[in-house]
């Protein structure tokens, strides 16, 4: 459903992605890995607008989108969560989320202006919509907090209820557990599961190989901006290649 | 639940409409019961500036902008009800409304290049637009009065009632900011409310969310131009005169600290801080003469120790003690 198709980007004549190309199955978890450096942020900004490619295409759902602004990529059905995290602290838990269903909010200034019925309708299917979220990640405990006071892993999950809660048909995961302890890494993978049990389709950029082995159906790997292989986890886990990338090159030139 | 829970329920759901209510109803019935016509003057005043901050704090507080121009629009919307009415002898009600849409035309026009940049950039080109239009206010003196001003505004009447006591006019004012702040209400509370804050919260987090921040950014703009036309139009009907003196940069400086002190992104603080200021000066001798010293060192206090302003920031305290202590409870 999503095919990037020999894509560039340089950064002052770097390159942090030559000629990279991958597909996403509709329905399954994609992993993207790769050592540090290797563009698999790059990769995923390039993929929603936050980033411009230099060369190449990326289609999605049998539409080019390269180079659109990020919005209407959201627009879509792509929804995405960040590295660092990036969540709004001076909202509520409950507004973080419902800042996710943008895509589904009305556009009409006028209309958010004078509050007719249709609006006030769709405002509280919206909340409920969003309570069912909240429902789902366990944090309807804390829908009134500002998200600024809340620990880590707590805002993990707000981020990814943020994600999650405008149905979307492609959700990219930038890192979902750095930072995370066992069990919380434990319940992101499980809930990794159970999107794609729902018939979510993922793109998981990761570090962690217990979660990415544990999660995905087919893994792409990344190195210095080249895509160096793809398979099933098991399939990667034996390539030479990737042992090289993450082991040291000292092995194949001495 | 039961019948008390029930009753708090109600409350807590309908709590926005129902301080507005009440708002309403005060002001309804106070100026009947304390009729000076020195403070209805001055609450008068309040009421205007209200509707000007409501639209900076909209732009300010939730969309994270900024603007040190906002007395411009002010000054389009009274000299432009002033022009219409006395020189080409235009209808007071529809002068109003044209020149609202007037005002949003030139807001678009500065908005869409200014609004490219952030932060002290923005805040110079908006600076420097307040400047331009106090230049020609006051340079321009066949059409506008030059720096004496322009009087013999009419006031505003609905068939043969005429909006001409300060008691009056406080109807007349405050119906305005009522609705203004309903509307303000309404707009934070709506997806597109959402949007704004998320804008000032994180721009690249909104716009993976969807929101299209460039066109957000120039439509709040638009609206607070608006809202500060529709303010300007009243303040020369009200007051039946107007000088450039109104309209300076240090005007826009004073509605930024209302909003600052009022509190960012909070609707309520917009009224409490146009009030606050507006009052302060009556009252305390002390600061009408160092009114630009005790502005700024208001502002800079403010900001320090609450940065998100005294209505939102004891707010934000209180919600976070709730939390906090309900979750303990839990």
């Amino acid at each position: 459903m999503l095919d990037v198709t020999s894509l560039c980007r340089n950064f002052g004549g770097l390159p942090a992605l030559s000629e990279v190309s991958f597909s996403l199955q509709r329905g399954r978890v994609t992993a993207l890995i790769g050592p540090n450096g290797a563009g698999k942020t790059t990769m995923i900004n390039c993929i929603t607008g936050a980033d411009l490619p230099d060369a190449g295409r990326v289609d999605f759902a049998g539409e080019e989108i390269t180079g659109l602004p990020a919005y209407r990529v959201a627009r879509l059905g792509i929804a995405r969560t960040f590295q660092n995290l990036r969540l709004f602290p001076r909202l509520s838990v409950i507004d973080n989320v419902l800042c996710g269903l943008t895509v589904h909010g009305g556009k009409s200034m006028l209309g958010a202006l004078l509050r007719p019925p249709s609006v006030r309708n769709r405002e509280r299917r919206l909340h409920l919509k969003a309570m069912a979220a909240l429902d789902r990640f366990g944090l309807t405990e804390l829908a009134d907090w500002p998200v600024g006071v809340l620990a880590y892993g707590d805002r993990k999950r707000v981020e990814l209820a943020r994600a999650v809660v405008s149905d979307p048909s492609l959700i990219l995961l930038d890192e979902p557990v750095a930072g995370l302890n066992h069990e919380e890494t434990m319940a992101v993978g499980n809930e990794i599961r159970a999107l794609r049990a729902q018939g979510y389709t993922l793109l998981l950029v990761e570090h962690d190989m217990d979660l990415v082995m544990g999660v995905s159906d087919h893994v792409v790997v990344l190195d210095g901006g080249r895509c160096i292989a793809s398979g099933t986890p098991d399939e990667v886990r034996q390539n030479p290649l990737v042992l090289e990338a993450y082991l040291g090159r000292t092995s194949a030139t001495a | 639940m039961n019948s008390r829970d029930k009753i708090f329920y109600f409350l807590y759901l309908h709590r926005t409409g129902l301080t507005v209510l009440m708002l309403t109803m005060v002001l309804a019935i106070y100026p009947l019961l304390y009729g000076n016509p020195y403070i209805l003057g001055l609450t008068n005043l309040i009421g205007i500036y209200t509707i000007v901050v409501l639209g900076l704090n909209l732009f300010i507080g939730y969309a994270g902008q900024i603007s040190l121009g906002h007395a411009a629009f002010f000054a389009l919307g009274a000299y432009g009800s002033a022009l219409m009415t006395t020189e080409w002898g235009f209808w007071p009600w529809p002068s109003i409304v044209l020149v609202a849409l007037g005002t949003a035309m030139i807001a678009l026009l500065v908005g869409i290049p200014a609004l490219r940049l952030h932060g002290h950039y923005l805040a110079m080109a908006t600076l420097g637009f307040n400047i331009v239009i106090y230049t020609v206010l006051v340079q321009w003196d066949e059409l506008t009065g030059g720096p004496s001003g322009f009087a013999g505004i009419p006031s505003l009447s609905i068939g043969s009632w005429q909006f001409d006591s300060d008691l009056k006019l406080h109807y007349l004012v405050w119906a305005a900011a009522l609705i203004c702040l309903t509307l303000g209400l309404n707009l934070v509370r709506s997806g597109v409310g959402r949007g704004l804050a998320a804008l000032a919260g994180d721009e690249i987090a909104a716009r993976s969310l969807g929101v299209d921040t460039r066109t957000a950014k120039v439509k709040v703009f638009v609206l607070s131009a608006v809202l500060a036309s529709l303010a300007g139009s009243l303040y020369a009907h009200t007051f039946g005169f107007v000088s450039p003196d109104t309209f300076g940069i240090f005007a826009s400086v004073d509605f930024v600290t209302m909003v600052v002190v009022g509190g960012l992104g909070s609707v309520w603080g917009s009224l409490f801080g146009a009030a606050l200021l507006t009052w302060l000066p009556e009252f305390i001798d002390l600061f009408e003469a160092y009114k630009e010293i005790i502005h700024g060192l208001l502002l800079v206090v403010v900001l320090l120790y609450l940065p998100q302003g005294l209505v939102t920031g004891l707010v934000d305290l209180a919600r976070v003690r709730l939390a906090r202590r309900r979750h303990r409870r839990a």
